[in-house]
């Protein structure tokens, strides 16, 4: 009877509810903690120089490598290693299992070395001789290797600034090129003088264009000389050129403090470097700057056009069956997938705008496409398209939630409709108006698919923004965290090796839309404070 | 029956108001004179606040609302086409029952109205933010912090600002609705007083439940009924001596 009771009293109050939302909320937090520390442990540990082995086999043979991970064989009786041996121009591959029981010992040698080069990945392995043009000694330290190493970057740095020079020629050379074509398309406003001017002005362009191109071809040439004879522990010998060579180490030898100091200069590379090696190993500044771009200029189009939309939707249309149908279709295209966005804005934004803007203003230069092609404007639309439904909602429900009482302390004081919603409703309605594009902006962060046909690319020659007028080049093609990830990790032809770049752009991605969400969220508790009543 | 007012600076005419079908004033005739209060009371749902509502044509905001009949403002008839409603708002000031101030300044917030007829003379700006929240017996308060942000103040203080941000603009006419039922006793006491004050500059007409406050603070009340206008008159004689048995058996508490 007591017992009974107490069920009773259990139901009633509801204790099974509370415990069953909590739970929801403990499952949520953990999925979201589970995938951060997933990514995070896998990514994080990519950079760590770790201890390079040097390992007897049962059958004689002499191997190299870093420790990956270990399990059981498949009758689960003995372990088995994954070692990364590198030198995938010798060998052909990176990894290789061994069983435990092949190996007759390991031990790790201070004079074994690992190379990051340009090419074939790493090379584990021993100096044997350095050949450069002041230095030809057998048996060299890694010190020396180092000073070599030093010498020839500081060269390739110079070359850099030729580089440099070489682009903008280009790029100018390439202006009048299509002033030129340009010329030949409106015959009746042409004057020879003109064109003889942009003639002789393009001309001493490219003449300055080859003799630094050869220049530079015999430049290249000369630090291509210096070598250095590295060997294998099986005792294959390799000459490697100084200039491919972009580090040289000895995980075995090294401090804390240096591997530390060594962690801190790769994860520098990563966010600052270009990458190499199609994409696998360097750094991803392209991408990042090419993510963080295209969402600004997806907010740049879809705030104001959201919020304009959602303001006419509930300040200024009557209620009817029209508006009905309107939200309707708002809170479904929020739905559509976001393929279909990126088809759509193939086909309409890409071959349609877009041709007919090549046709109009860049009729020189077709058949090659212009803005006819996808690019950063494009994507950057489609994706405005796409989020365009959060800002909607979001104001919307911001506007709808203002008291009554507000508006009508205004209107009593005789302001219009219009200074009303610019003077009161939006400031009050804009912590709500910014979760909002705080949700868009997230959203379009994590979009790959309709990128892929709108414009991004694996590797983009040139960023949307540099020192070239106008500067800005939105019909650029560009690079994109989360198209990265796929490319590297599924299209690549070495999938093992990209694996751990895989986690590093992850967990990159995560980071980059966590910033720019705090940003916003910081802003809009700042609206909060200014716009919103304290409690009393 | 009712009182004969001279110069009423208010005419109701046969005025009939309807939220879509439904009838809610069945043509009320009454004249409120210039520069006194006049309270307007009766049982919930019986048009009062609907009847004030009308003075400012704040029922233009609700959705199938009509009017038939007129309203005189100076001899205007402020339902006529040729009427600009934000015109018309800046002659007839209004406080509301929940105070709502904007989301500025205490400054901001009294300047709301010249601000958005475009005044931009900083003196004179000045000058009237000082002289609306003395009106409002909020200077001495808020004086030091006028460039706060309004929404730190007390509900009291929040309401007399909305009342310096009504008067600020130089009205003829205030209408309050409610504005005391969501003040505690004491708050409510200073805006009485103060509504006392405001009568010698402002015609004052007030939506009341409260029939102690209509008969402490107005010079005239009017009851209302189920959309008519039931009796009128001078609030002491109304008070102690109704002439209608309706109105005596509203405020003696007998129904309402």
């Amino acid at each position: 009877m007591k017992k009974n009771q107490n069920m009773n009293k259990f139901w009633r109050v509801g204790e099974p509810m509370v415990w069953l939302s909590g739970a929801a909320l403990a499952m949520t937090l953990l999925s979201a903690l589970v995938l951060l520390v997933v990514v995070m442990v896998n990514g994080l540990g990519v950079f760590w120089p770790s201890a390079v082995h040097k390992l007897e086999l049962k059958d004689g043979s002499l191997l190299a490598g870093s420790l990956i991970r270990t399990e059981k064989t498949a009758d689960a009786s003995a372990l088995r290693h994954q070692y990364k041996i590198a030198n995938r121009d010798l060998y052909g591959l990176d990894f290789r299992w061994i069983d435990v029981a092949d190996i007759v010992a390991s031990t790790t040698p201070a004079e074994l070395l690992v190379l990051e080069r340009m090419e074939y990945g790493d090379f584990y392995g021993q100096l044997k001789a350095l050949n450069t043009a002041n230095q030809k000694s057998q048996a060299p330290t890694l010190e020396a290797l180092r000073q070599a190493l030093a010498q020839v970057t500081a060269s390739k740095e110079a070359l850099s600034e030729l580089d440099e020079r070489l682009q903008d020629l280009n790029y100018a050379s390439e202006g009048l090129r299509l002033q030129l074509l340009k010329l030949d398309y409106e015959p009746q406003t042409a004057d020879d003088a003109q064109r003889r001017r942009l003639g002789d002005e393009k001309q001493i362009i490219d003449r300055e264009f080859v003799e630094l191109v050869q220049l530079q071809t015999r430049r290249l040439a000369e630090i291509r000389k210096q070598t250095a004879t590295f060997a294998d522990l099986g005792g294959q010998k390799k000459d490697i050129v100084l200039a491919d060579i972009v580090q040289a180490y000895a995980p075995n030898t090294m401090t804390l403090t240096d591997k530390l100091i060594f962690y801190a200069g790769k994860l520098y590379e990563l966010v600052a470097g270009e990458p190499r090696e199609s994409n696998t190993e360097g750094g991803l500044f392209p991408a990042i700057f090419g993510t963080v771009m295209l969402i600004f200029v997806m907010s740049l189009f879809s705030f104001p056009l959201g919020v304009i939309a959602a303001v006419y939707l509930r300040e200024y249309a009557k209620e009817g069956l029209l508006v009905r149908i309107v939200r309707i279709a708002v809170n479904n295209l929020a739905g559509i997938p976001s393929i279909v966005y990126g088809i759509f804005g193939l086909g309409f934004f890409v071959y349609g705008i877009g041709s007919g803007i090549d046709q109009l203003f860049f009729p020189e230069r077709l058949p090659t496409p212009t803005f006819g092609t996808g690019g950063l404007l494009w994507a950057s639309l489609t994706l405005a398209l796409l989020t365009v439904p959060v800002v909607i909602v979001a104001t919307e429900e911001a506007l709808g939630a203002i008291p009554r009482e507000m508006r009508e302390g205004s209107y009593a004081l005789g302001s219009t409709k219009f200074q009303t919603l610019v003077r009161v409703l939006l400031p009050m309605a804009s912590p709500g108006i910014l979760t909002g594009l705080i949700l868009a902006m997230a959203r379009a962060a994590g979009e790959v698919a309709p990128l892929m046909i709108t414009g991004v690319v694996k590797l983009a020659p040139a960023l949307p923004l540099d020192g070239n007028f106008p500067y800005l080049h939105l019909e650029r093609k560009f690079m994109h965290l989360g198209f990265h990830i796929y490319d590297i990790g599924f299209q690549s032809p070495n999938v093992e090796a990209a694996k751990p770049m895989v986690y590093v752009t992850a967990l990159l991605l995560v980071l980059i839309v966590l910033l720019m969400s705090s940003v916003a969220i910081r802003l809009r508790n700042r609206m909060k404070k200014r716009y919103t009543f304290g409690t009393f | 029956m009712s009182p004969v007012i001279e110069n009423p600076l208010i005419k109701v005419e046969d005025l009939r108001f309807y939220y879509g079908d439904s009838r809610a004033l069945h043509g009320i005739d009454l004249d409120f004179p210039e520069k006194q209060v006049t309270a307007l009371i009766g049982p919930s749902g019986c048009g009062k606040s609907t009847l004030l509502r009308c003075f400012n044509r704040m029922n233009d905001l609700v959705d199938g609302s009509r009017v038939e009949g007129q309203v005189l403002l100076d001899g205007e008839n402020i339902y006529a086409k040729s009427t600009d409603v934000i015109e018309l708002r800046r002659k007839v000031g209004m406080v509301f029952q929940k105070s709502n101030p904007f989301p500025k300044s205490i400054y901001e917030n009294v300047i709301y109205g010249l601000r958005i007829a475009g005044e931009k003379n900083k003196t004179l700006l000045d000058e009237r933010v000082e002289l609306s929240l003395k009106g409002a017996a909020l200077w001495d308060e808020v004086k030091d912090r006028l460039h706060e942000s309004a929404l730190g103040m007390s509900g009291g203080q929040m309401q007399r600002l909305c009342i310096a941000r009504a008067i600020a603009v130089n009205p003829k006419v205030i209408l309050m609705d409610e504005p005391c039922s969501a003040l505690d006793p004491k708050s409510t006491a200073r805006v009485e007083e103060l509504i006392g004050e405001l009568r010698e500059n402002f015609t004052i007409i007030i939506v009341t439940h409260n029939m102690q406050q209509a008969a402490r603070v107005s010079d005239l009340t009017a009851f209302l009924y189920e959309g008519n206008l039931v009796e009128f008159g001078r609030t002491e004689k109304l008070f102690v001596k109704p002439a209608q048995k309706q109105t005596e058996d509203y405020i003696t508490g007998r129904f309402g």
